[in-house]
C-alpha cells in the first residue's frame, strides 16, 4: 500500500517526530517502499495460527511483593535534562 | 606452555586465562598491550570511549585475584584479566553509554548491565566502549553518531575502507584488529553474526533468554540476546559460560541451569544429523558463498556427520516478517527518549509546549534510519492496521519457528548456513540503495531471532578478494554446548588463521 503525503505526516505526528513538510515527499516514497516489502507476507495462508507473544513458551515468574529498591532519587535525577527541587522539569503542560 | 612471542594483545582468551593462571603474564601487562594497540588503532574507529583508568584498576585487582587463588590452590575465573571491549548498548555504570546515538548524548548510567556486572564480577577487564549502528538499526555501522567502524580487512591490492558489519561493527572491528581479546555483542536480526562473518571472528547469539538483556539498551525486546565475539570457539564457549544465566531483573530471562560449554567441546559429532536448508539456496547468491557452503558440508561430513537435506519453507517470508516485528517493538521501546528524564532535549522556542519538545528532542536525537523504523512501527501498529500487519507478522513468525520444530523433531541436530549473502562491502557504497537492500545483508539470520534459537557464525574461507566469508550453523534451543561443538569441528577442519594485514 502506497503511503501519502498526509499518511506519512499522520505517522509523524503519532511517533512525536518533527519532519519538515519539504521531506515528507522522501519520507512517504521510503515508507511506501518499506511496507511494500511487507506485503510479500499476505501470500502466506495463515488460516488457524495462533499470532507469537512469547518465543519461549514460559510462565512469567512471579516474586514476593515486596520493596527491592528506592530512596535513590539523586540518581534517578542525575541525568534529566532539567531537574528542579527533587522533579523533573518540562515546559508547561495546562494551562 | 611458554607464552607466546606475538604481542598478548592478539592472545586468545583461552591461551591468556592460562598465562594468567601460571603467572607468565599478568593482567596488567596484558591490558597495556590491548591499550597501546587501542591508541593505535584510532583509524578503525571502533572504541569510542576508552576506560583505561578503569581497565588499570580491574587488572590490578585480577592480579591480586589471581594470586591469591594461586596461594589457595584453587583457580580464578576463566574470564579474570581478560581485556574486553563492550558495545555500547550496554549500560556500565558511569561510563557513558548512548546506543551510538545522539539522543544519549551525555547519559551515564547509574547502574550497570547485568551481562557487564557478571563479566566484571568473573574478573574481566573493561577497556572501553564499542562503535555500533545507531540503537543497533543497521547492518554496517553507518548509522552510528560516531560515524562509521572501519574494517581492518581490505580487498587485496586496494585501499577502499570496507565496513566490519553491524550492528556490532566496533566489536568486530577491535577483536578482529587485536585492540581486545573478546567483545560483547548483541544480536536482533543478525548483528553478531553478520560482523563476525564480514571480520574473520566467530560471534554466537545464544537461544532467547539464556543471557539477561538487564541494562541492554532495548531494540527489540522479543529477539534481542548478547553474546560473545571471539577469537575462536573455545572463546565464545568461555566467554558465553561468563555471561550466561537466569536474572530476577529480566522476566524474560531463563530459570534453567548453565552447562560447561567448552567441556562440550568434544570434537566428536559422528553420527550427528545436520541439516542443509533448501530454501537458503538463494537467486543470484555469489558463486564463492555457493562453494564455502558445500565446503562446509564437506567437512562435516567428513568429521562422520550425516548431511540432510531439509526444508524451511516459510524462509522467505522471515525478512518482511521481522521488518514489521522489530519496528514495531523499536516503536514502542524508543518512546522512552522523550527528552525528561535523561540525554538530549531540544532547546525550545517561546511558546513551545511539551508536545513540541518531544517532536524537537527526537527529531534532533534520532538519526534517519532510527527515525524510519520508529514511524514505520508507529504505522504497523496504528488503528486499522495492527491486524494487517502486526499480528499477520506474528502469525508467520510462529510458522517459521514451526518449520524449525519441525525439523528437529525430525531428527536433525543442527543447520548448516552461508552466514551473509556476500563477503563485506565498502563504506558508502550502499548509500543510494533504498533502506530494503541493506535489510537483506540479514536474510540467513533473522530467522534465527523469529525463532529464538541459537546461532554462530564461524570463518571459514577468504573470497576471491582476500575478504573473509563465514557459515553459520543453527542450533536446537538452549543446546549451545552441542552448537559450539559442531562449530569448533568446522573451524578446526577449515584451520581458518588468516588475519587482516595492518595498515591502520
Amino acid at each position: 500500500m502506497a503511503i501519502d503525503i498526509d499518511t506519512a505526516r499522520k505517522v509523524a505526528k503519532l511517533a512525536r517526530i518533527r519532519v519538515e513538510e519539504a521531506d515528507l515527499p522522501k519520507l512517504a516514497d521510503q515508507l511506501s517502499g518499506i511496507l511494500g516489502f511487507m506485503e510479500e507476507l499476505n501470500e502466506v495462508d495463515v488460516e488457524g495460527v495462533e499470532p507469537m507473544t512469547s518465543v519461549t513458551p514460559m510462565r512469567l515468574k512471579r516474586r514476593a511483593d515486596v520493596v527491592t529498591d528506592g530512596n535513590i532519587q539523586a540518581e534517578v535525577l542525575k541525568n534529566a535534562p532539567d531537574a528542579r527541587e527533587g522533579f523533573f522539569a518540562v515546559p508547561k503542560v495546562v494551562e | 606452555m611458554s607464552a607466546p612471542m606475538t604481542s598478548a594483545n592478539s592472545w586468545t582468551i583461552a591461551a591468556a586465562r592460562d598465562a594468567l593462571r601460571k603467572g607468565e603474564i599478568s593482567a596488567v601487562d596484558l591490558t597495556m598491550s590491548c591499550l597501546t594497540a587501542i591508541d593505535a588503532g584510532d583509524g578503525l574507529n571502533a572504541f569510542v570511549y576508552k576506560t583505561p583508568e578503569i581497565a588499570l584498576e580491574q587488572a590490578r585487582a585480577a592480579d591480586a585475584r589471581i594470586a591469591e587463588s594461586r596461594k589457595s590452590g584453587g583457580e580464578a575465573p576463566a574470564m579474570c584479566g581478560i581485556p574486553l571491549g563492550i558495545k555500547d548498548l550496554f549500560c556500565t555504570k558511569g561510563v557513558p553509554s548512548q546506543a551510538a546515538s545522539n539522543i544519549l548524548k551525555g547519559f551515564r548510567p547509574e547502574y550497570e548491565s547485568t551481562v557487564t556486572s557478571k563479566l566484571f564480577g568473573a574478573g574481566a577487564v573493561m577497556l572501553g566502549k564499542l562503535n555500533m549502528d545507531e540503537f543497533a538499526m543497521g547492518s554496517s555501522n553507518e548509522t552510528s553518531c560516531y560515524g562509521n567502524a572501519v574494517s581492518p580487512w581490505r580487498r587485496k591490492g586496494a585501499n577502499v575502507q570496507l565496513t566490519p558489519g553491524g550492528s556490532s561493527g566496533g566489536s568486530a572491528a577491535a577483536v578482529a584488529a587485536d585492540l581486545c581479546l573478546a567483545a560483547t555483542g548483541t544480536d536482533t536480526g543478525g548483528s553478531i553474526r553478520q560482523p563476525a562473518a564480514f571480520t574473520g571472528i566467530v560471534g554466537i547469539k545464544p537461544t532467547y533468554g539464556r543471557v539477561s538483556r538487564w541494562g541492554i539498551v532495548a531494540f527489540a525486546s522479543s529477539l534481542d540476546q548478547a553474546g560473545p565475539m571471539t577469537k575462536s570457539v573455545r572463546d565464545a564457549a568461555i566467554m558465553l559460560q561468563a555471561m550466561a544465566g537466569h536474572d530476577p531483573k529480566d522476566s524474560t530471562s531463563a530459570d534453567i541451569p548453565v552447562p560447561d560449554f567448552e567441556a562440550a567441546l568434544t570434537g566428536d559429532i559422528r553420527g550427528k544429523v545436520i541439516g542443509i536448508p533448501k530454501e537458503y539456496r538463494m537467486d543470484g547468491m555469489p558463486e564463492e558463498i555457493e562453494a564455502l557452503w558445500a565446503k562446509g558440508v564437506a567437512m562435516l561430513r567428513d568429521a562422520g556427520a550425516e548431511v540432510r537435506d531439509i526444508s524451511l519453507p516459510h524462509t522467505k517470508y522471515a525478512l518482511p516478517a521481522y521488518y514489521v516485528i522489530a519496528p514495531a517493538e523499536a516503536s514502542s521501546n524508543l518512546a522512552r527518549y522523550d527528552g525528561v528524564r535523561y540525554g538530549h532535549r531540544a532547546k525550545l522556542a517561546q511558546g513551545d509546549g511539551i508536545t513540541e519538545m518531544y517532536e524537537k528532542t527526537r527529531a534532533e536525537g534520532f538519526g534517519p534510519e532510527v527515525q524510519r523504523r520508529v514511524m514505520v512501527g508507529t504505522y504497523v501498529l496504528s488503528a486499522g492496521f495492527y491486524d494487517a500487519y502486526y499480528n499477520r507478522a506474528r502469525k508467520v513468525r510462529a510458522l517459521i519457528k514451526r518449520d524449525f520444530e519441525t525439523a528437529f523433531a525430525e531428527g536433525v541436530d543442527a543447520i548448516l548456513t552461508p552466514a551473509t549473502p556476500s563477503a563485506a562491502f565498502g563504506l558508502g557504497e550502499m548509500a543510494d540503495a533504498d533502506p530494503v537492500k541493506m535489510y537483506l545483508n540479514d536474510v540467513f539470520t533473522v530467522t534465527v531471532n523469529l525463532a529464538g534459537l541459537p546461532g554462530i557464525s564461524v570463518p571459514v574461507g577468504l573470497d576471491a578478494q582476500g575478504l573473509p566469508l563465514g557459515l553459520q550453523l543453527i542450533g536446537r534451543p538452549w543446546e549451545e554446548g552441542a552448537l559450539l561443538n559442531y562449530a569448533h569441528v568446522l573451524e578446526s577442519r577449515a584451520g581458518f588463521v588468516a588475519k587482516a594485514e595492518k595498515w591502520w
